[in-house]
């Protein structure tokens, strides 16, 4: 642990502070007695991984929680946040991964709801306020209309109208949740301008993620925290990503991606030309058994789309999908089921799991009919095939009978993979699995993920991670803002390549490592 | 790069057009039934009549912005028509004891009365936290119920009640009939609270987001309550309106008529799922529907229609709202992803 | 929630309702020496046979996660139905089908608004209320107001209200019994009364997960919908007219029994026992009151009352860890933008 005078004395004095504190949630200790601090003009990251206590020093910041132990102190004063109200009132604006603004209000009610400005006779002064928010945008180089209904706008846009708000508010500090989870790398570099401008203003900027090449690009100090508690602060210029990520996850990167050789056999999915317009176009692609297909690109690629579409979820206005050479005609779920196609989702709570629902029920919906006869539900066999297939996969829980709400990140996923497996798919597509999970469970699904392979099933593996796509993909495709921008074999893919085409430039055809080039066929 | 922000403003502007697209629709509509009932009755189209319909209309005006305010919410309130029979039964229960009973005091009571039945669907809703539906649901009956009781199947008729009661249907000011007034100037006052003050923007931003608004540090529990006694408390002036227009009253006035409220806010473009909506609108989807009734009455059909067309303007009011939000959506991603 | 605790869960709402019915029953024998006869549970079994019928697919409906309040006003113009084809002089058999069919087509109006236009179903269902209803008033026509036909077979008539000779069980009895086996069947031994329950507790995951969301809705209403119909037809029987306000606020008996039966407003949750239950102390409380003289319309502001306890109940009983049924802060039946955890969970 740093303490913070440790570092160069000419450090401006922090507009809040957190010392020693600590925060428990039933038998979780989610911090332990963490410092942390932020000063103006300062681009502050704090990194770890899921688990690590990010979302919980975020909510303590927002007002949120309470320090079990330790305090807070602003401007050298001890506070206590009794809520979020009160959070702001002190200066602190926190901006959370999903925008928590009013669709059917315009911009600029949104940014001064509750206090909007009124004229002398005590009206809403509606064209000042106009006005007043269409100055606050322009400073921050941001060109909407203020009287677009938010609901109207991209997530990047209700961001900006979040710290629009923040602004108006004289936020001294400012924290950011993961703000480039859903953004377009324009959109991101826009994002970085306007947090550069703030430090201008001399605002304490907390920014949390898991992006580590933003926050090396971002950040003037980082922060790591690791199973709840602080491992290091250091300015940015004095850290590396290696170094960063050994302190993130204490130890060496390779044991997290074991890959097994598999046998890749025939094609089993083939994609052609499949479109949504206003959505992706043209993709292709094909899938052969034994084969894990890496699916990478930045957040609005339209990677889960094409996978919606590919499990009937929603329709493709033109292409083909054909499973063994057949042409198909995926509607529904149901029928991508019935084609030996599985999709684990990327959302794990809305669409993964019925959260109220025990394991067994969980594990089994799909496959429902299968275990009735005449209709009726036959409760053994349900148990017993649920039993199976949570305990291949090794799920930790305290019975087949608990609710799945009650089970940690990492089981629950473990448990939709259960439930895929079940169904005895020939195709299974991941949808950013390992998101949200904690780094043992993370090795597991890997793990599990290519023994998969080894068996023959084919697996498309969408994932952000570049890491992850790279390690354990045999193929790589590449996707950006809806079209398929590079596909490369295991041995050609790396890093820079690879982010190229998800940033946008264009490979011709196939890139394979040279000695060993199989030709895919796919243009 | 200039060309793609210009079609944002377009789009943009687009999307505010659109609110005010339903108000247009509902004019052009009133336009279309007056053209085409008074060609085929000349009765309909004269400034009399007109007069007759916003008189009819009057009462389900005052409803329906009482209805506004809770719908803009998120919210529903079914118990208005028992809260209207009940304080119209509870008046002319009041003359019907002593015909010398000042009227203003009678409206007071009636007010009051109002007031309090919409504080306890409030509190239901706010502090007993029911959904809204069950409890309204359950007032409406509830309510119904204690008229039922009160009443014993006996009538307050014409006769018990003062010249001055029945005159507030009655008079004329300026040729405009006092309800019309009353239900005029209630709408102003209200429209005008939900445009320039805070409390009233307060009560859109609970009903688009009602998370968002409590982390805003919104005080959603007591405008909500707010909300319903409000309504409560002009179902109490309807129920007045009542008493004075239609003089006998038993224990079944205004039985079913929050359907015919709910149509009319729903057509006349209130959300239902809260947040967005106007006075403006609503009134005239009052004003729609009180036509459509006045109408059937001239063109000697089935009064019963008018339940049926109720009905039938609320689904496709959703419909059409439903409708326009989706294509609109599917619109704006569409630019975005150009 | 481990089984144990869930089962603790549900003994207890259904335990608490045993109690009622038992104490309902008390007050009615106290309330009038003619409570306990038999002649008097024919009648009061026969009277609320209709929303007993109506209440089987309710409860399906709304543990999947939506409301039909429309089924009073659909059994009212099927009553309509019933009395113009019988007065155009069709065989009866045939009248009691085109009934049938009217409700099971007002069931899929509802059913397709509501899954093909995504439109909520509350809204929706309070507009086919007022069509249905107003439809039925414009059916059964006539000048200044209702017509009422009355002049049905003798056989027709005594079978909504007579009992099966030797018992004293009105002969609709033959027809409720096996809808509730069927029902109880469908709900908690059948695949499909998983996916019911799946389907109102997360809707995406379900469809994620291969259920046919908006096929099952549609079904459950055709099915509200021709149950409607059906308890249109019994009811023309029992009061032998077919008047447009037959059956007027039916609806709210249904709900309220449902509700009250421990099923949630938001879906997930509830058992056709307590409903079966529930509904049998709504019963009992109408008769007990309707032999004292108390009007219907007093009588349902008991019912009113009663559905807002078993909301209100159950939210104040809360400050107890898990006292019944759950149901989330009041948005008019909506699902809550965020249900409340009961314990903040640390972030991922």
């Amino acid at each position: 642990m740093q303490p913070i005078e440790a570092l160069s004395p000419r450090l401006p004095d922090p507009v809040i502070e957190l010392v020693g504190v600590a925060k428990r949630f039933g038998a979780v200790q989610a911090l332990k007695g963490v410092d942390l601090a932020l000063l103006p003009g300062d681009v502050h990251a704090l990194v770890g991984e899921n688990g690590a206590g990010k979302s919980t020093l975020v909510k303590m910041l927002a007002g949120v929680h309470r320090p079990d132990s330790g305090l807070m102190r602003m401007r050298g004063a001890e506070v206590v946040f009794h809520g979020p109200l009160d959070a702001r009132t002190h200066g602190v604006a926190v901006i959370h991964q999903h925008p928590t603004l009013f669709p059917d209000l315009d911009i600029a009610e949104n940014v001064f709801m509750g206090r909007q400005p009124r004229d002398r006779a005590g009206r809403i002064a509606w064209r000042a306020m106009y006005r007043e928010v269409g100055q606050l945008l322009a400073t921050l180089g941001v060109r909407l209309n203020v009287r677009t209904p938010v609901r109207g706008l991209s997530v990047a846009d209700q961001q900006l109208v979040e710290i629009a708000k923040a602004l108006s508010l004289n936020a001294r500090v400012l924290v950011m949740d993961e703000p480039t989870a859903s953004l377009s790398a324009r959109e991101v570099e826009r994002l970085f301008a306007i947090v550069r401008s703030l430090r201008a203003r001399a605002v304490a900027l907390l920014f949390v993620s898991h992006r580590l090449d933003e926050v090396f690009a971002l950040s003037d100090r980082i922060t790591v925290f690791r199973d709840g508690a602080h491992v290091v602060t250091a300015p940015t210029a004095e850290l590396t990503t290696e170094e960063t990520i050994r302190h993130m996850v204490g130890r060496r990167l390779e044991a997290l991606f074991p890959k097994e050789e598999a046998e890749i056999g025939d094609v089993v999915l083939e994609v052609r030309g499949l479109t949504r317009p206003g959505v992706f176009r043209d993709v292709s692609f094909s899938l052969r058994r034994g084969e894990i297909l890496g699916l990478f690109g930045l957040v609005g690629a339209g990677r889960t789309e094409v996978a919606r579409v590919v499990f009937g979820a929603d329709r493709a206005e033109a292409g083909e999908i054909r499973i063994d050479g057949r042409r198909v005609v995926i509607d529904s779920p149901l029928t991508a089921l019935r084609h030996g196609i599985g999709y684990v989702p990327e959302d794990r709570h809305g669409q993964g799991l019925v959260l109220d629902f025990p394991i067994t029920a969980n594990v089994t919906l799909p496959i429902l009919p299968r275990l009735s006869r005449w209709s009726l539900l036959d409760r053994r066999r349900e148990r017993a095939v649920a039993a199976t297939y949570a305990g291949r996969l090794q799920v930790k829980a305290a019975g087949l009978d608990q609710a799945a709400s009650a089970l940690s990140g990492g089981t629950q996923q473990k448990v939709v993979l259960a439930k895929w497996l079940a169904t005895d798919p020939k195709v299974l597509i991941l949808d950013e699995p390992t998101r949200g999970i904690d780094i043992g469970t993370k090795a597991e699904v890997h793990r599990i993920v290519s023994h998969l392979a080894t068996q023959g099933m084919a697996i498309v593996l969408i994932s952000s991670e570049l890491p992850e796509v790279l390690a354990m993909a045999d193929r790589v495709l590449v996707m950006h803002e809806g079209r398929v921008t590079g596909e490369f074999d295991r041995g050609a893919a790396d890093q820079e390549r690879v982010m190229f085409a998800a940033t946008g430039q264009e490979h011709g055809g196939v890139v394979s490592a040279p000695p060993k080039a199989e030709a895919h066929g796919v243009a | 790069m200039a060309s793609r922000s210009a079609a944002k403003l377009r789009t943009d502007r687009l999307v505010g057009l659109v609110g005010r697209v339903r108000e247009l629709g509902l004019l052009v509509a009133l336009g279309i039934i007056v053209v085409v009932v008074g060609v085929q009755e000349p009765r309909f189209a004269t400034p009399n009549n007109a007069r007759q319909i916003l008189l009819a209309v009057s009462i389900l005006a005052v409803l329906a912005v009482g209805q506004t305010l809770v719908v803009l919410t998120r919210n529903v309130d079914l118990s208005i028509a028992s809260i209207v029979g009940l304080v119209a039964y509870t008046a002319g229960y009041l003359f019907q004891q002593d015909i010398d009973t000042p009227v203003p005091v009678v409206v007071l009571v009636a007010c009051l009365l109002g007031l309090g039945l919409g504080a306890i669907n409030g509190l239901l809703v706010t502090v007993g936290r029911v959904p809204a539906i069950v409890a309204t649901l359950g007032t409406l009956y509830v309510f119904r119920g204690v008229d039922y009781w009160v009443a014993g199947g006996k009538q307050i008729v014409t006769r018990d009640l003062p010249r001055a009661y029945r005159d507030i249907a009655l008079t004329r000011v300026v040729g405009v009939p006092v309800p019309v007034i009353v239900a005029g100037l209630i709408a102003i006052v209200v429209a005008y609270a939900l445009r320039y003050t805070r409390t009233g923007r307060q009560l859109y931003a609970i009903g688009s987001n009602p998370d968002a608004a409590r982390l805003a540090g919104l005080r959603s529990d007591l405008l909500v309550f707010g909300a319903f006694a409000a309504s409560g408390l002009l179902a109490g002036v309807a129920g007045i309106l009542w008493g004075a227009r239609f003089g006998a009253v038993d224990a079944r006035a205004a039985y079913g008529y929050e359907l015919q409220v709910v149509a009319a806010v729903v057509v006349g473009g209130v959300n239902i799922f809260g947040g967005s909506g106007t006075v403006f609108g609503a009134v005239l989807g009052a004003i729609v529907l009180g036509t459509i009734a006045n109408s059937l009455t001239i063109l000697r059909l089935n009064p019963f229609w008018l339940q049926a067309i109720s009905g039938a303007g609320i689904l496709v009011a959703v419909t059409i709202d439903s409708l326009i939000t989706r294509r609109l959506q599917r619109a704006l991603v569409a630019r975005r992803n150009r | 929630m481990k089984r144990a605790a869930v089962w603790d869960v549900l003994a207890r709402w259904e335990t608490l309702l045993v109690g009622l019915l038992v104490a309902t029953l008390v007050w009615g024998s106290v309330r009038s020496e003619f409570f306990f006869e038999g002649s008097n549970f024919t009648v009061a079994s026969s009277n609320f046979m209709e929303r007993a019928i109506m209440a089987l697919p309710m409860t399906l409906i709304i543990i999947a996660g939506e409301i039909d309040l429309s089924v009073g006003s659909i059994l009212g113009l099927a009553s309509a139905i019933l009395g113009i084809t019988w007065d155009a002089g069709w065989p009866l058999w045939l009248c009691i089908a085109a009934a049938l069919l009217l409700g099971a087509v007002c069931g899929l109006l509802n059913g397709l608004l509501v899954t093909r236009l995504g439109l909520p179903s509350l809204v929706v269902t309070l507009g086919t209320l007022a069509l249905y209803r107003g439809l039925a008033y414009v059916v059964l026509g006539g000048s200044g107001g209702q017509k009422a036909i009355s002049d049905f077979p003798a056989g027709f008539a005594d079978f909504g209200f007579d009992p099966i000779p030797g018992t004293v069980l009105p002969w609709s009895t033959l027809i409720f019994l096996p809808l509730v086996a069927l029902f109880f069947v469908l709900l908690h031994r059948s695949w499909i009364g998983r996916q019911i329950y799946a389907t109102g507790l997360n809707k995406e995951a379900a469809r994620f997960s291969t259920v046919r969301v908006a096929r099952l809705k549609i079904a459950l209403y055709v099915a509200s919908g021709t149950l409607a119909a059906l308890a249109g037809v019994i009811f023309t029987a029992r009061v032998s007219s077919s008047r447009a306000d037959n059956a007027l606020g039916f609806e709210l008996d249904v709900i309220a029994a449902v509700l009250l039966g421990g099923v949630s407003i938001f879906g997930g949750r509830g058992t056709l026992v307590g409903v079966l239950l529930s509904l049998a102390i709504v019963a009992t409380l109408r008769n007990a009151l309707a032999i004292t003289n108390v009007g219907p319309d007093i009588q349902s502001f008991a019912v009113g009352g009663l559905l807002i306890l078993s909301v209100l109940g159950p939210n104040l009983a809360r400050r107890i860890p898990r006292g019944g049924p759950r149901h989330g802060p009041g948005s008019s039946g909506f699902r809550p933008t965020s249900e409340p955890r009961t314990e903040p969970q640390p972030g991922d």
